[in-house]
C-alpha cells in the first residue's frame, strides 16, 4: 500500500511511488488538521468529524480551535459555540460554563474585572459566548482559543476553556475566559461557531490535534 | 527540509524495502507548531523580535505566533517586565489598549489578593503593557509565562495578543498569577516585540518564538 504520493518524499532529491512504511520520525505533538474561512457571509463555521478532512474523535485527547480575526456583521455581536454529540440532532448539548472578563475603554475611563453572569450557563442547551460585543467597523474583530478536552470520551463529561480578546462596539478592550463541560458522556464529534445573531463576515478558525 | 539524508534506513520502506537517503519530506508531515528562534538573554537591556533579523519571522508567513518565557530573571531586584511592539522595527511606540489582572499568595501563607484588576499595568496609549511586576533577582527567583499574538501581519483589523505569567515576586516569596490582553491599535502590521524591564538589564532568560501553521 502505498502510504504517501510521490509529493511528499525525495529519495535522491527524486519523488518517489509507492512507499509502503513510514518510520518513527517526530512529526511534532501539535498537527494541523482543518481550517474554515469565512467568505464573508457565513451563518456559521462547522466541524464535523469525518467530514471535509475533520478529524474531531478519540484520535486526539486535546483539541484546539484557533480563532483569529472573527468580525461580525452586526456591531456588538457576541461569538459563541457549540457541539452536537455523536448519533445526536442539532447543536444543543447541554453544558455548564463559567464566564468572566477584564475590560478598558479607549477612552481610558472605564476598567473592570468581573463575572458575568449573563454569558455564563447552568444546565443550558443554548450556545456558549466565547467573546461578546465586537465591534463590526472595519479593524474591528476578536481573536483567541478554545481547548476541547477528549470529545471522544464514552465515560466523562467533555472539558472545555477558552480566552478571547475583543476589540468591542465601543472601543473597549475585553479580555474574556470561558470554561465548563458539555455534560454528556456520549462523544462530541461536531463543533459548530457562529455569531448570537447574523453572519460571521470575516476571519478564520483553524482545528489542532495535541498528541 | 534540508538536503541529504533525513532518515535512516529502516524510517520508510520503498516498495516493501527499506530505503536511504530520503532527501525531502513534504511539510505535511511536520509539526503546526513551529519553533522560530530560541534567543538567550545574557545581561541584555532588551530582547527584540524584529522580523527579517537574527532569523526572526514575524510576518504573514504564519496567523498566529506564541512566544516563551523561560526564567526571565532582571539584574536588579523588584521589576517590571514590559513589552511594546512596533510597526517600523525602530520605534517602539504602537499604540495599544490593554487590560492587565492577577491574583497573589505569599509563602507564609498570611496574604493573598485578587484576582484583582490593576488600572496602574494597563495601556491605553503607546505606553508600556506589564507582563508582570515586581520580580525579584535572588538567585532562585524569576518569572515565566506565554503571550500569543494574532495575525501580526494585517493590513485590515488591530493586533490582538495574550498573555499569562507566573512571578516568584521579590517581597514575601509570593506567587502571582498574572494576565495580560489587548490589542494593537493599528492596521499597519507589527513587525517586532520588544520584552524590557522597567530599568536594569535582563539578567538571563530563554526566550522562544513559535509559529503556528493553518495549513
Amino acid at each position: 500500500m502505498a502510504l504517501l504520493n510521490r509529493q511528499h518524499i525525495k529519495l535522491n532529491n527524486r519523488g518517489v511511488r509507492n512507499a509502503t512504511a513510514f518510520g518513527s520520525l517526530n512529526l511534532g505533538s501539535m498537527v494541523f488538521i482543518k481550517k474554515l474561512t469565512s467568505d464573508g457571509s457565513d451563518d456559521d463555521l462547522s466541524f464535523v468529524d469525518g467530514t471535509s478532512d475533520v478529524v474531531l474523535d478519540d484520535t486526539y485527547k486535546e483539541y484546539i480551535f484557533l480563532c483569529n480575526d472573527i468580525h461580525p456583521e452586526t456591531d456588538d455581536g457576541d461569538f459563541s459555540f457549540q457541539g452536537n454529540a455523536v448519533g445526536g440532532s442539532g447543536y444543543n448539548e447541554t453544558i455548564t460554563s463559567t464566564y468572566f472578563r477584564a475590560y478598558h475603554n479607549e477612552d481610558d475611563d472605564s476598567t473592570a474585572l468581573q463575572y458575568l453572569a449573563s454569558k455564563d450557563q447552568a444546565q443550558g442547551t443554548g450556545f456558549q459566548i466565547l467573546a461578546q460585543g465586537m465591534g463590526n467597523g472595519n479593524d474591528e474583530c476578536t481573536s483567541g482559543y478554545l481547548h476541547l478536552f477528549n470529545p471522544g470520551s464514552t465515560t466523562f463529561i467533555k472539558h472545555f476553556t477558552s480566552r478571547f480578546n475583543t476589540y468591542e462596539g465601543s472601543n473597549f478592550s475585553i479580555d474574556q475566559f470561558c470554561s465548563g463541560y458539555f455534560n454528556t458522556t456520549s462523544a462530541i464529534d461536531e463543533i459548530q461557531f457562529k455569531m448570537a445573531s447574523d453572519e460571521i463576515q470575516g476571519g478564520t478558525v483553524s482545528l489542532y490535534g495535541i498528541k | 527540509m534540508g538536503r541529504g539524508p533525513v532518515g535512516a534506513p529502516a524510517l520508510i520502506k520503498y516498495n516493501d524495502q527499506s530505503i536511504s537517503a530520503v532527501t525531502e519530506i513534504a511539510a505535511a508531515a511536520k509539526d503546526a507548531m513551529v519553533l522560530i528562534t530560541t534567543v538567550t538573554a545574557s545581561d541584555d537591556s532588551s530582547t527584540d523580535f524584529v522580523h527579517g533579523t537574527n532569523d526572526v519571522v514575524l510576518d504573514s508567513t504564519y496567523p498566529v505566533y506564541l512566544f516563551k518565557f523561560i526564567n526571565i530573571h532582571p539584574g536588579t531586584n523588584d521589576k517590571e517586565m514590559h513589552i511594546y511592539f512596533t510597526t517600523d522595527g525602530t520605534n517602539w511606540n504602537a499604540s495599544k489598549t490593554t487590560t492587565w489582572f492577577n491574583a497573589v499568595h505569599d509563602a507564609a501563607e498570611t496574604y493573598t489578593g485578587g484576582p484583582a484588576y490593576n488600572t496602574n499595568r494597563d495601556v491605553q496609549g503607546t505606553g508600556a503593557q506589564t507582563l508582570t511586576q515586581s520580580v525579584g533577582n535572588e538567585n532562585d527567583e524569576s518569572c515565566s509565562g506565554e503571550m500569543w499574538l494574532f495575525n501580526p501581519s494585517s493590513t485590515t483589523f488591530v493586533k490582538h495578543f495574550l498573555t499569562h505569567v507566573s512571578t516568584k515576586w521579590e517581597a514575601g516569596d509570593a506567587e502571582s498569577d498574572d494576565f495580560g490582553a489587548g490589542y494593537v491599535n493599528t492596521t499597519s502590521a507589527v513587525t517586532g516585540v520588544r520584552f524590557i524591564f522597567n530599568s536594569g538589564n535582563i539578567d538571563s532568560c530563554t526566550f522562544k518564538l513559535y509559529g503556528i501553521k493553518d495549513s
